[in-house]
């Protein structure tokens, strides 16, 4: 997906969520409009603005940073966004926000940084109001590479913070 | 392999193995002066130890081999091949030829008996100074079960190297380190023990969560870690001997990791993160809460303890990037000792006291270190893509660390080097290897 549909896609999907569309599975026809010609939308896949992987994948789980830095970048701020509307209106996922580190850098270092990147992302969501609670972090360091190139390419993708939701919230 | 520690004893010949008569011939000690920088290696000859009992052969071949390749390994030493010598040792009693030896340039002259009964081992072994004509120190004799011949092999070689350069041995010594599988993407971990030279691995825990960096206790008993068994790194305490682990205190909702031992064994120190921000804090093993010894914006990693406990090493990127500081124990002010280009990082104190051995990283390329406490006389002993994670062989003269090489196919793998820089080598383990500690001596 090139950068310029992706974001066209997530404000695709902020308006959707910013329509607090109370049927879950947005078969009302607003949602159709992503869905394509049909207007049906298969619930649970990246076109049912409720499911998980709309928000892997049309949302964008993960943001990028620079070399040693746990700024959130502009780019990053709008997947944040996205986050932050759909677990503001998914309030029944919690979250566990992984931070990785490229290979560039001493193991204990890494996981250090992998903790400011993750709660980079921890404190900008609950800026946006997600609840403190429902956001845990850790960092996996250098250990959980995606990609394996020992170049800026492959590195740029490892230092990420990844949101993944987990199970519900219960009580 | 705890059992053979206590199995193991080790004892002064006497009667049968006193010195025989010095006759110096002029030429001086047999000596190495480590701190001079060898740069050629000691000749020796080890004659295959005699088996004075009929089923002793075997061992005695490799009780020699073992002990051969010890001092080799140290790139201090060379062994002379056997189809060299002139004089045959037949008797471990018998005097030596010294003349046979010295024309064919042995420097140093290793012989040693080896006997079987019911079940116990009995080793000897005397080193002579060829060119001085005498034996240097006493014949010793190391008792024990045959299952532990590795052991009182590397105790003879420990007793050789000992003498020659007048440094404590470490070749009686083990390695807990991180083995592991599978790419980049998709590798396992799990923690493993082994003899210094590789020998003898014990996987300690599986690969179902990742597990990094063990270090071993002051008394070689015990080893810290860090894994992510529950899901968040926490630390864990895991006795070598029974290989039960236990995983220690820690405050919900933080992640606790780089753990290292006081010289009491009793104190810990170790990385807490909260809110993103990572210190250093200490605590007692058994409990009882955690002191914070950093309180800083800024990440404060690697600690490590002085041999005589009253300060720390760590590292921390309060400048804007990682460099090296020294505190009290207690925490307080900490003055910074690294300041060449570049950043560095998991620093650790020599056993001696006398050097702090780090990973360095610059211009791309990462290298192991030594530099005085005060941060002075700064050597880089490796370079390469990505070297890191010092360990301090018992008596301070050796390195081991982890290699990792580029690339897709990228693998870990251990290495050591002498601090002078000198004899680069690989420490071979049966899979990848990461993240080594040394332990001390063995009793």
């Amino acid at each position: 997906m090139t950068l310029k549909a992706k974001i066209l896609l997530l404000i695709a999907g902020l308006a959707l969520a910013a329509c607090t569309n109370p049927d879950r599975f947005g078969a009302d026809g607003t949602a159709g409009g992503l869905g394509g010609a049909g207007g049906a939308v298969v619930p649970g896949s990246a076109n049912d603005p409720t499911s998980p992987a709309y928000f892997n994948q049309t949302i964008g789980d993960r943001v990028l940073f620079a070399v040693d830095q746990s700024v959130i970048s502009d780019e990053g701020r709008v997947v944040l966004d996205g986050q932050a509307t759909w677990l503001l209106t998914n309030t029944d996922f919690t979250a566990i926000i992984e931070g990785h580190a490229d290979e560039q850098g001493t193991r204990e270092y890494n996981v250090a940084l992998g903790a400011r990147r993750a709660n980079a992302v921890r404190e900008y969501l609950v800026s946006k109001g997600v609840a403190g609670n429902r956001l845990r972090t850790v960092s996996y360091g250098k250990e959980r590479p995606i990609e394996i190139c020992s170049n800026e390419a492959c590195y740029a993708k490892n230092r990420r913070a990844v949101t993944v939701l987990a199970g519900g919230l219960t009580g | 392999m705890r059992l053979l520690g206590m199995l193991l004893s080790t004892a002064l010949a006497i009667g049968a193995l006193t010195a025989g008569p010095v006759q110096a011939q002029g030429e001086g000690p047999l000596r190495i002066e480590i701190t001079e920088g060898v740069i050629e290696p000691l000749p020796f000859a080890l004659p295959v130890f005699q088996a004075e009992t009929g089923d002793a052969g075997g061992l005695a071949a490799q009780i020699s081999q073992v002990v051969s390749a010890d001092l080799s390994g140290t790139g201090l030493f060379r062994e002379i091949p056997a189809t060299a010598f002139i004089s045959t040792v037949s008797n471990f009693a018998d005097p030596v030829q010294y003349a046979d030896w010295k024309a064919i340039n042995a420097q140093a002259l290793i012989t040693g008996a080896v006997s079987v009964q019911g079940g116990q081992l009995v080793v000897k072994f005397r080193l002579y100074d060829v060119f001085s004509g005498a034996e240097m120190g006493d014949g010793l004799q190391f008792t024990g079960t045959a299952e532990g011949w590795r052991r009182m092999a590397h105790k003879v070689a420990d007793a050789v190297y000992s003498r020659i350069t007048g440094e404590g041995g470490y070749f009686d010594s083990r390695v807990v380190y991180v083995s592991e599988t599978g790419g980049k993407d998709a590798r396992q971990k799990r923690l493993a023990i082994m003899d210094y030279d590789g020998a003898n691995v014990q996987f300690l825990t599986d690969s179902s969560a990742i597990v990094l960096a063990p270090r071993f206790s002051p008394g070689g008993d015990r080893v810290l870690y860090t894994s992510y068994e529950t899901g968040f790194p926490r630390i864990y305490v895991l006795d070598v001997g029974s290989v039960q682990r236990r995983v220690l205190e820690s405050q919900e909702g933080t992640m606790s990791f780089a753990p290292r031992f006081a010289p009491n064994g009793q104190t810990i120190v170790f990385s807490l993160s909260q809110g993103g921000n990572t210190d250093i804090w200490a605590m007692n093993i058994a409990g009882g809460g955690a002191t914070r010894l950093t309180s800083a914006p800024s990440i404060e990693t690697a600690p490590s303890f002085s041999p005589d406990g009253s300060q720390i090493v760590f590292e921390s990127d309060r400048s804007g990037s990682q460099q090296l500081y020294i505190m009290p124990a207690g925490g307080g002010e900490a003055q910074r000792i690294s300041f060449g280009p570049g950043r560095y990082g998991t620093p650790v104190w020599s056993p001696r006291g006398d050097l702090i051995a780090f990973t360095k990283q610059n211009g791309g390329r990462f290298h192991i270190g030594v530099m005085r406490t005060d941060g002075s006389e700064e050597r880089l002993l490796t370079a390469s893509f990505l070297d890191e994670g010092p360990t301090w062989a018992p008596n301070g003269r050796v390195i081991m660390f982890t290699r990792e090489t580029q690339g897709e196919g990228g693998r870990s793998s251990l290495y050591s080097v002498d601090i002078s820089g000198r004899n680069l080598r690989p420490v071979r383990t049966p899979e990848g290897g990461s993240d080594p500690s040394w332990s001390p001596l063995l009793k």
